[in-house]
C-alpha cells in the first residue's frame, strides 16, 4: 500500500463574515438574501471620490475572535489595498491586511472522533485579517452577458490563516467544525456555510516522510464539512496517485465539485497574478489600546480596549469541555458529544441543577446514547425537546434507584414524546413496568431456572462462566422482563456456588 | 462690483447695499464675456439664479431667517468635487457624463452656510498636470494680458465635449499666457472676477501654481483639515482641497467654513476646530523667516528672484528675523513624488471599468475587451502613461526599488521641514513658481512630464509633509504678469501662516487685475 509512505500536509484559509449591521467600510445594510443590488452604498459600488470608515463593530468582532483563537492582537495594524480586475469588484482593489494583520499566532484546541479514533489536537493560527468580501458574478455563458451583484461587496470578511498542521480530511474538517463553533459562541460570524458566511479554501501537499514538502494546490471555496473533508481526501488521494505514476502536481487553484465529489481544475485558470499591493491611503493605521495604554488618550469615543474586550469573552467550546470534565468527572469522549451538539450543554445542567444527587455519568449516558436517538427519529432538537429536564431527570432516578431497568428506560422515554403530560413514574405504574427487586421473588423464579436445566448448570460447572448469563437472561424472560438483572444474577451466582 | 473682495461682497449683501440678484446676474455677465478663457466646463447659471432670488426673498421675509456667513455669494469649484446632479467631469472622456449622486463635503459646507455654485471649472484631464492644457475641454488661458477680442466675445462657443485631442486647440493664432494647473479654471475664474472664491485641489502644488500665473491668493491648508469626502482622487495622500480667492482674508473666511472632522474621511483631524479671523494689526517683529537655500536654482527668472529678495528685505526691515535655512533632501522631492504619484494613480484608475459608472465601450465580446476598450477610449496618453508606470512600481519584484524607497526618501523631505520648525523658523518663505506664466505654445513644446518637474519643483515638496502653503500675488514681472510668493506653515499652524501672508498681502498692496472695460463691450 502506498499510503503507508508518503504524509500529506493541510492548511487552510478560512473566510469568515463578520455579523455586524453594516458593512466593513460603508453603512450598507450587511444582510444575507436581500433583493439584488439593494445593499450598496456609494462606496462599495466605487464610486469616486467615496472613501473607506472603518466600521468599530468590525474590528470589535475581529478582536474578540483574536482572542478566542489565543492570537497576539497587534496593536497597531494597517490596511493594504490588493489589486484585480473583476467585474464584482467595482474599485479593482479589496481592502485587505497583507502587511500588518489585526492579529498573529494563536492556537485551537479541537477534538476528532471517529469510529475507533478519539484525539485532542491542537491547531496553530497564523494571523487573522480584516478585508472586504466581494460581490457575485453570475455568467450565463449563452447568452454571453454577466450579471453583478454587490450586495455582499463590501462586506467585513476575517480572513483565518492557520499553520499547515492538519493531516487529512477528517483532521481538517474537525478542526473547521470546532472554529464554527467557536465563532457561534462568541457570535462574531454565523457560520452559515451553505450560505456562504464561512468558505474554506485548502492547500494540499504530500510528501515522503523525510523529504521536503510537495508542490501543494489549493482548492477553493469548499462551503459545508462534508466537502472539507472529502475535497482533502480526495485531493490527497489524487496527488499521491499522480506521483505513484511518475506525474508531476502542478501549483494550481482547484474546486469541489460536489457531484462527482472530486476536485477539478478552476475553469478560469488565473495567470500568475501579481496583486501589486499597497498600503491603502486613505485609512490611518488601526490603533488599539489594553488597561495601560489606553489611559493617554484623551478622547475614548473611537477607542478599543483589548483588555475591555477580553472580559466579554464567553467560555469557548474548550473551557466547558474542561470544566465539565471536571466538574462532573465525565469522559472526554463524552464531553464532546455534549459540546458538538448545540444546547446538550445546557439541559445537561438543568438535569443536574435538579436533581443533584442523580450520577453525571448516568445523565450524559442517557442524553448522548438515548436522548439524543430519539430526538432524531422524532424529528426534534433539543431546543424544543418535549421531554422536561425535571422528567427526564426523574427517569434516571427511576434507572439509578433500580424502580425499572436500563431496558425499560427506553420505552418509558418513548412513551414521555408521547404523552409529554404524564410523569414518568405514572407511565411506570399505568404499564406495570416496575422493576421487581425483592429477593424472596426473584430466588423463586431462579431456583424454577435451575431446575429446567440441568445441563446447563453442567456445563457451567465445568468452567464455561458464559452460562451464568444463559441463566439470568432465562431467569429475566420467566419474570416477564420485570426481573431486576442484578439482582437475579447475584441470586443466580449465590445458588449455583452453594449447590 | 465685481472687484470686491469677498469680505466686502458678503458684507454688503448682509446689509443690503447689494442685492443677490445684482451680483448674480453682474457675474454671469462677466461669465459670458470671459468665455474664451475657457475656465469653465459646466456653468450652472440657472442654479445660480435661483439661488441669489431665494436670498433676496429671505430679505423680504417678515420674520428674520439666519443670515447665512456666505449668503448669497458666488463660487466655482473644479470639477474633480462631486456635485449632486451636475456633471462631474474630471475633464476626462471617462467621466464626460458623470453625474454624481453626491457632493462633495467642502463644497456642502460653502453650500450650508449660502454660498452657491457658478459653475464647474476645467482642469487636466484627472488634474494630471500642470498648465490646464490636458483636459478634454481644452487649455484655459490666463486672463492676464489676454487681448479680448469682439470676435471673441461674438463666438459664445459650445464646449466641444467631443474634441478629444486638445493640446492644438487653437482659435486664434495669436498666443497667450497659461493660467497653469491643474486647477486653472478656478484660479482664471476669481482673477477675471466671476465669482469671488473658488474650489481647487492640490496634490503638488495644483493650486498654487495657477493661482500664481493668474494674480490670486492660492491657499493648501494642512493636509487634514480639508474633508476629501467627494474630492476625485488623484493621489490620496497628498491630495488637499485648497482654494482660491482676492486675498488672504477671503481664503481664510472660505478655509473656516469648510475645515474640521468630516466622518467621511477617516484621515481628516478628529480635534475640534477652533474658528479664527485673521487680525488687521499684525506684528511680526520676532518673527522667524526661513529662505531655503535649496530654492535658489537656475531657472528661477530675475523677476521672481527679485521679488523673492525684495520680501525678504521687507520682513527683515520690519524686524523679522531671515535666516538661511537648508532642506537638504528636497532635491530627490520630485523623483519621489512621480513613483508615489503613478503608483496611487494606477490604483486610484482601477475602477473606471465602465460597469457602475462612466464612459463605457460598445465592445463587449468579453468583460476583459470591454474593460480595454473602455479604459483605451476614456483615459488621455498622460493617464495612461501614469497608470503604466504605477503598476510596474509595484510589482512585487520592483515594490521595494521604487515604492518603499520613495516612501523612505519622502519621510525625510518631511523630517527636513520639521527639523527646520524645530529649530525656531516659523514659516518659510520661497518662490512659488520658476518664472511668471509662460506662454501656451512655449509649454506646449514640453510634454507632460516634463513640465510637471520643471513647474511642481517649489510647490510640489510641500505636499509630501503635508504642511500648508499659501501663494500671495506679489508684484508684476517686467511683461506685465502676475508673480507669486509662497509661504510655508507648520502642520495645523494654518492661522499662523494666514496670518504672515496678510501681513505681506498689506505691504505690497497688489493691484488685482481689472476686466470692467468688459463691461462696456456689447
Amino acid at each position: 500500500m502506498w499510503s503507508k509512505q508518503w504524509k500529506s500536509v493541510v492548511g487552510l484559509e478560512i473566510h469568515a463574515q463578520i455579523n455586524t449591521e453594516s458593512k466593513l467600510f460603508s453603512g450598507a445594510e450587511n444582510k444575507f438574501g436581500g433583493p439584488t443590488n439593494t445593499q450598496v452604498s456609494l462606496f462599495d459600488a466605487a464610486f469616486p471620490g467615496t472613501l473607506p470608515v472603518l466600521n468599530k463593530g468590525c474590528v470589535e468582532a475581529g478582536v474578540l475572535t483574536a482572542l478566542a483563537l489565543r492570537c497576539t492582537v497587534n496593536k497597531v495594524s494597517k490596511f493594504d489595498r490588493k489589486h484585480y480586475f473583476y467585474a464584482d469588484l467595482p474599485a479593482g482593489y479589496q481592502i485587505t491586511q497583507q502587511r500588518q494583520p489585526l492579529a498573529v499566532k494563536g492556537y485551537v484546541d479541537y477534538c476528532i472522533s471517529d469510529k475507533n479514533n478519539f484525539q485532542t489536537k491542537t491547531a496553530n493560527i497564523t494571523q487573522i485579517q480584516l478585508e472586504q468580501d466581494s460581490g457575485k458574478s453570475l455568467h450565463d455563458e449563452k447568452d454571453k452577458i454577466s450579471l453583478i451583484d454587490l450586495n455582499r461587496c463590501g462586506t467585513g470578511l476575517m480572513e483565518i490563516v492557520t499553520e499547515p498542521d492538519f493531516s487529512d480530511g477528517t483532521d481538517a474538517s474537525a478542526f473547521v467544525k470546532e472554529l464554527q463553533k467557536i465563532l457561534q459562541t462568541i457570535q462574531t460570524c454565523d457560520c452559515k456555510m451553505e450560505e456562504g458566511s464561512l468558505r474554506v479554501d485548502a492547500n494540499i501537499s504530500v510528501h515522503k516522510p523525510g523529504e521536503r514538502l510537495g508542490v501543494r494546490t489549493e482548492v477553493k471555496n469548499l462551503n459545508s464539512i462534508k466537502s472539507v473533508s472529502k475535497a482533502i481526501s480526495f485531493e490527497v488521494k489524487r496527488q499521491i496517485e499522480l506521483l505513484e505514476n511518475g506525474g508531476v502536481v502542478e501549483n494550481e487553484t482547484r474546486s469541489f465539485d460536489t457531484e462527482i465529489d472530486e476536485t477539478v481544475p478552476m475553469r478560469d485558470k488565473e495567470v500568475k497574478t501579481d496583486y501589486r499591493f499597497m498600503p491603502e491611503p486613505n485609512l490611518p493605521p488601526l490603533h488599539l489600546f489594553d488597561n495601560e495604554s489606553v489611559k493617554t488618550v484623551a478622547s475614548k469615543i473611537s477607542v478599543i480596549n483589548i483588555d475591555d474586550i477580553q472580559q466579554k469573552l464567553p467560555p469557548l467550546p474548550e473551557d466547558t469541555r474542561k470544566r465539565l470534565e471536571q466538574q462532573y468527572c465525565l469522559k472526554r469522549r463524552d464531553v464532546a458529544v455534549l459540546v458538538d451538539n448545540s444546547g446538550l450543554v445546557d439541559y445537561f445542567e438543568e438535569v443536574m441543577r435538579l436533581s443533584p444527587t442523580t450520577n453525571a455519568k448516568l445523565v450524559s449516558n442517557f442524553i448522548i446514547n438515548q436522548l439524543l436517538g430519539v430526538l432524531n427519529d422524532k424529528k426534534f432538537t433539543i431546543h424544543n425537546c418535549p421531554v422536561t429536564t425535571d422528567d427526564f431527570g426523574r427517569l434516571i432516578d427511576l434507572v439509578q434507584t433500580e424502580e425499572i431497568s436500563y431496558s425499560t428506560s427506553y420505552k418509558v422515554l418513548d412513551e414521555m414524546f408521547e404523552h409529554p403530560n404524564i410523569t414518568p413514574e405514572d407511565i411506570v405504574e399505568q404499564k406495570d413496568w416496575r422493576q421487581i427487586s425483592d429477593t424472596q421473588v426473584l430466588t423463586n423464579i431462579c431456583e424454577k431456572v435451575l431446575e429446567e436445566h440441568p445441563k446447563i448448570i453442567a456445563k457451567y460447572r465445568k468452567g464455561k462462566l458464559k452460562y451464568l448469563h444463559t441463566l439470568v437472561n432465562k431467569a429475566v424472560i420467566d419474570s416477564n422482563n420485570k426481573g431486576n438483572p442484578r439482582i437475579l444474577k447475584q441470586i443466580m451466582e449465590d445458588l449455583l456456588d452453594n449447590k | 462690483m465685481l472687484s470686491l473682495t469677498l469680505k466686502e461682497a458678503v458684507h454688503k449683501l448682509r446689509d443690503g447695499s447689494i442685492t443677490a440678484k445684482d451680483l448674480c446676474e453682474k457675474c454671469i455677465e462677466r461669465l459670458n464675456k470671459t468665455q474664451q478663457l475657457n475656465a469653465f466646463i459646466t456653468e450652472t447659471v440657472d442654479i445660480s439664479r435661483d439661488s441669489a432670488a431665494k436670498t433676496d426673498r429671505k430679505r423680504q421675509k417678515s420674520k428674520p431667517m439666519r443670515w447665512r456667513k456666505l449668503e448669497g455669494l458666488p463660487i466655482a469649484v473644479k470639477d474633480n468635487f462631486c456635485t449632486t446632479g451636475i456633471r462631474t467631469s474630471c475633464s476626462t472622456a471617462m467621466l464626460q457624463n458623470y453625474i454624481p449622486p453626491y457632493t462633495a463635503t467642502v463644497v456642502q459646507r460653502l453650500q450650508d452656510e449660502g454660498a452657491y455654485l457658478i459653475g464647474k471649472t476645467n482642469m487636466d484631464e484627472f488634474a494630471m498636470g500642470s498648465g490646464s492644457v490636458d483636459g478634454i475641454y481644452g487649455p484655459v488661458r490666463n486672463p492676464w494680458n489676454y487681448k479680448f477680442t469682439s470676435a471673441h466675445l461674438e463666438n459664445q462657443q459650445t464646449k466641444p465635449i467631443e474634441q478629444v485631442n486638445m493640446r492644438n486647440y487653437h482659435t486664434s493664432t495669436e498666443d497667450w499666457h497659461i493660467a497653469g494647473g491643474s486647477s486653472g479654471g478656478s484660479a482664471a475664474a476669481v482673477a477675471s472676477g466671476v465669482c469671488f472664491g473658488a474650489l481647487g485641489s492640490d496634490t503638488g502644488g495644483s493650486t498654487r501654481n495657477p493661482a500664481a500665473y493668474c494674480g490670486v491668493v492660492g491657499f493648501k491648508p494642512t493636509y487634514g483639515m480639508l474633508s476629501r469626502h467627494g474630492l476625485i482622487p488623484l493621489v490620496n495622500s497628498m491630495d488637499v482641497p485648497a482654494l482660491f480667492s482676492k486675498t488672504v482674508d477671503d481664503a481664510s473666511i472660505l478655509f473656516n467654513v469648510m475645515a474640521g472632522h468630516d466622518v467621511h474621511d477617516s484621515t481628516t483631524v478628529t480635534d475640534e476646530f477652533n474658528h479664527f479671523t485673521l487680525s488687521d494689526n499684525i506684528s511680526i517683529k520676532d518673527l522667524h523667516i526661513g529662505i531655503p537655500k535649496e530654492y535658489h536654482t537656475p531657472g528661477l527668472s530675475k523677476d521672481v528672484h527679485n521679488a523673492w529678495v525684495e520680501a525678504a528685505d521687507m520682513f527683515e526691515k520690519a524686524g523679522s528675523k531671515v535666516t538661511q535655512v537648508s532642506l537638504p533632501h528636497t532635491q530627490y522631492s520630485i523623483l519621489c513624488y512621480i513613483v508615489l504619484n503613478c503608483c496611487e494613480v494606477a490604483s486610484n484608475m482601477a475602477r473606471y471599468d465602465g460597469i457602475e459608472f462612466g464612459h463605457r465601450a460598445t465592445n463587449e465580446d468579453s468583460t476583459e475587451e470591454l474593460y480595454a476598450a473602455t479604459r483605451h477610449e476614456g483615459f488621455n496618453d498622460v493617464v495612461r502613461g501614469r497608470i503604466l508606470a504605477g503598476n510596474y512600481f509595484l510589482l512585487r519584484q520592483n515594490y521595494e526599488k521604487y515604492f518603499a524607497k520613495a516612501m523612505k526618501i519622502r519621510r525625510l523631505i518631511s523630517e527636513d521641514f520639521k527639523k527646520v520648525f524645530a529649530s525656531g523658523v516659523d514659516v518659510l518663505l520661497t518662490p512659488t513658481t520658476l518664472t511668471a506664466a509662460p506662454t501656451y505654445k512655449w509649454f506646449t513644446e514640453r510634454d507632460n512630464r516634463t513640465a510637471s518637474e520643471e513647474q511642481d519643483i517649489f510647490t510640489q515638496p510641500v505636499n509630501m509633509a503635508g504642511v500648508p502653503a499659501i501663494t500671495v500675488p506679489s508684484k508684476l514681472s517686467d511683461d506685465g504678469l502676475p508673480i507669486g510668493l509662497q509661504f510655508i506653515g507648520q502642520n495645523f499652524k494654518d492661522k499662523e501662516l494666514l496670518t504672515i501672508a496678510k501681513w505681506y498681502e498689506q505691504q505690497v498692496q497688489f493691484k488685482q487685475l481689472d476686466l470692467d472695460y468688459l463691461d462696456n463691450v456689447s
